[in-house]
């Protein structure tokens, strides 16, 4: 036993493995590589924040005896019909295409058991979609997939997409296996062809124009419908004083997390912002403006639970968006499905070839056979009790602050546990007064 | 035939009563005078009307158009006819961007010249240009025709899908994935049938098809530098 001591083999940093994987695939493949879902890459996020609760001088109110009201209406600005949601979360655009129709059917189920409105996406609007959805959010793209005047005004609201959190600046993309007969129809595309969608709009260039497009909408519809604009957390102080300029009754804030039916990973992990960075100069931009709560402010993007939902309000939102946790909470990532992902050479929580369309859950697919596995009226049942779930949750923290309405939240319930998240949030750290780039220490 | 002045109507007043008309309307004739270049003139009309335009106009006339028919003896802004679903518009000066834009029917005739993006992303509306079109125009078709009896400007048909492109005069540069086609008996049919409808003075054997090489349907590596 004298052999001379070995260190122990070092992977190397820049080189990981997850890396050098990557590299080997584009030297196979040629291109880039595409997927599904949100930035996973770990950003500051909610999770830095934390509640301060109630003390001395601050009085809690009582769990299950003291009202807290989760009301919100969307559109008080310009729109005739602004939209009354029971519970400040809503279900974000997702395009029947990507998703199965059992999938989009479950969501405006289940948004519609919990008194919230689901939203459209690009592809059109389905009967079934409009059928199950008591409000339905019509979004505006720029591919304008199956727009149509009757859809624009059978809709609650409609949603201008200027861009979105996974990749603010690219364009929707959905690969031929998923563009089956009636997704080539419903978006007069030959069927199989890989559909790539603008990044901008056809007809207008900046906010000048967007002024003109959004008064023409109205003339259409009557200036009964709330119009938001959705941009993705690039500029978000710019973005948003953009928005209000060019008429929009609503702002939907999308940050990086947020997820995406299919794009590059390169865009979806390098471009835009954290969600917890975009929010106070979103809000920002509405209060220079004197536009805070008169203009809503939806923020999406990583949201998973009631204490984020607690958290983006107290930031300043009026209600917030989810996506990649409704889908969850139908059945995607499931472990039961384990086995078939690992046969897709990936296993549960990390599937996110969603552009393949062979979700063994039945959710991102056109495949018939797949779509079967989710029952629209189980899923939809899941969906509202996770919306239950947030909302109580968010409601006791909201308690616990004094408040009695979870829009009374406010930056000074907060504190950071980290200098990044405080500069982000604009919020003290933990323990001091400090708030980067605010104070001095 | 019932005038409207915008002079004295509000845009939204004309609008809203452009659009309660019915498909059994008795007003069926309309004259709307001094426009003074208003946008989102006779938007979301979905009657079969006939709506004279006396003068110019902004942004998106007659967008969204179902059933009317729009006649604009001036000129138009930019995104005329945008999304346009039935019935048809004329225009007897120029057009700006956007001429019919992801339109899904109907047809639209100008008889002036159409600036770039003409026919942008269109999904099936039948588009005659009498005089020449800017760059990029059909960028991005998908479905319908585009009939240009002048020029066309840069990168004509860009990235097409399945639209049908008919040029009479010069082709400045295509874009990428079209090509010029095969004038067969059917398109010669059927351009003989829409100069016709759109009062235009050619013949159908003096024009040119282009139309999508469908090189780019789907991703190849080996066509990148198409992308």
């Amino acid at each position: 036993m004298d052999k001379t001591p070995q260190t122990l083999p070092r992977q190397n940093w820049t080189f990981s493995n997850e890396i050098n994987s990557e590299i080997r695939r584009a030297a196979a493949t040629g291109i880039y590589d595409i997927r599904g879902g949100g930035a996973k890459r770990r950003v500051p996020n909610f999770d830095d924040l934390l509640f301060l609760g109630a003390s001395i001088s601050r009085y809690p109110l009582e769990g299950y005896r003291e009202k807290c009201e989760t009301s919100v209406t969307l559109g008080t600005r310009f729109a005739k019909k602004p939209i009354e949601l029971k519970i400040p979360i809503t279900i974000a655009g997702m395009s029947f295409g990507a998703l199965s129709a059992h999938a989009k059917e479950a969501l405006g189920r289940g948004a519609t058991a919990a008194g919230t409105s689901t939203t459209t996406g690009d592809g059109g609007m389905t009967d079934e979609e409009r059928g199950h959805s008591e409000k339905l959010v019509y979004q505006y793209l720029p591919s304008r997939y199956g727009m149509n005047p009757d859809d624009l005004r059978r809709a609650d609201a409609i949603e201008v997409v200027v861009g979105q959190g996974a990749k603010p600046g690219g364009g929707g993309m959905l690969l031929g296996q998923k563009i089956t007969e009636r997704v080539a129809k419903m978006r007069n595309l030959p069927i199989g062809i890989d559909q790539r969608s603008a990044c901008r709009h056809p007809d207008w260039t900046g906010p000048d124009d967007l002024e003109i497009k959004i008064l023409e909408i109205r003339e259409i519809t009557n200036w009964e419908k709330p119009i938001y604009i959705k941009i993705g957390g690039a500029r978000p102080y710019y973005d948003t004083a953009l928005a209000v300029k060019a008429g929009a009754d609503v702002v939907v804030l999308d940050g990086m997390q947020g997820g995406t039916a299919a794009t590059q990973d390169v865009f979806i992990e390098h471009v835009g912002q954290p969600t917890l960075a975009c929010i106070r100069p979103a809000v920002k931009a509405l209060q220079d403006l004197g536009m805070h709560r008169k203009v809503q402010l939806v923020v999406s993007g990583g949201i998973r639970g009631g204490a984020d939902v607690a958290k983006a309000l107290a930031l300043g939102a009026d209600a917030v968006a989810i996506g990649t946790a409704a889908l969850i909470a139908l059945g995607d990532n499931d472990p039961r499905w384990e086995e078939e992902y690992q046969k897709l050479g990936t296993t549960t929580g990390a599937y996110d070839d969603w552009h393949e369309g062979r979700d063994p859950a039945g959710i991102t697919t056109q495949d018939p056979e797949l779509m079967k596995r989710l029952d629209p009226v189980a899923a939809g049942r899941r969906l509202r009790n996770y919306l239950a779930v947030m909302t109580l949750e968010c409601q006791t923290l909201a308690r616990a602050c004094g408040k009695s309405h979870v829009h009374n939240l406010e930056p000074e319930d907060l504190c950071a546990l980290t200098i990044e998240a405080a500069a982000m949030a604009g919020v003290p750290l933990a323990g001091s007064n400090w708030i980067p780039g605010q104070s001095g220490f | 035939m019932q005038t409207i002045d915008m002079a004295s109507t509000e845009l939204r007043e004309l609008n809203s009563t452009l659009q309660a008309q019915s498909k059994k309307t008795d007003d069926a004739e309309w004259v709307i005078e001094n426009t003074r270049g208003a946008h989102a003139l006779a938007v979301g009309l979905d009657a079969p009307i006939k709506v004279t335009v006396k003068g110019s106009t902004g942004y998106y006339c007659a967008g969204m158009n179902k059933q009317a028919d729009v006649h604009v003896t001036g000129s138009v802004g930019p995104g005329v006819a945008e999304n346009m679903i039935s019935g048809s518009v004329i225009v007897e000066g120029d057009a700006s961007q956007y001429a019919g834009a992801t339109g899904h029917g109907g047809l639209l005739v100008i008889k002036g010249n159409a600036s770039s993006r003409c026919g942008i992303s269109m999904k099936g509306i039948d588009i005659v240009v009498h005089g020449n079109v800017g760059h990029m125009s059909a960028f991005m078709a998908q479905s319908g025709n585009l009939v240009i009896l002048g020029d066309a400007g840069d990168a004509l048909g860009d990235s097409l899908y399945e639209a049908r492109l008919f040029v009479r005069g010069k082709v400045k540069s295509l874009g990428a994935d079209c090509i010029e086609k095969e004038m067969r008996p059917e398109h010669l049919e059927f351009l003989a049938d829409i100069l016709k409808r759109a009062g235009a003075d050619a013949k159908p054997e003096e024009f040119k098809r282009y139309g999508s090489a469908r090189k780019l349907y789907n991703f190849n590596v080996d066509h990148a530098d198409e992308y």
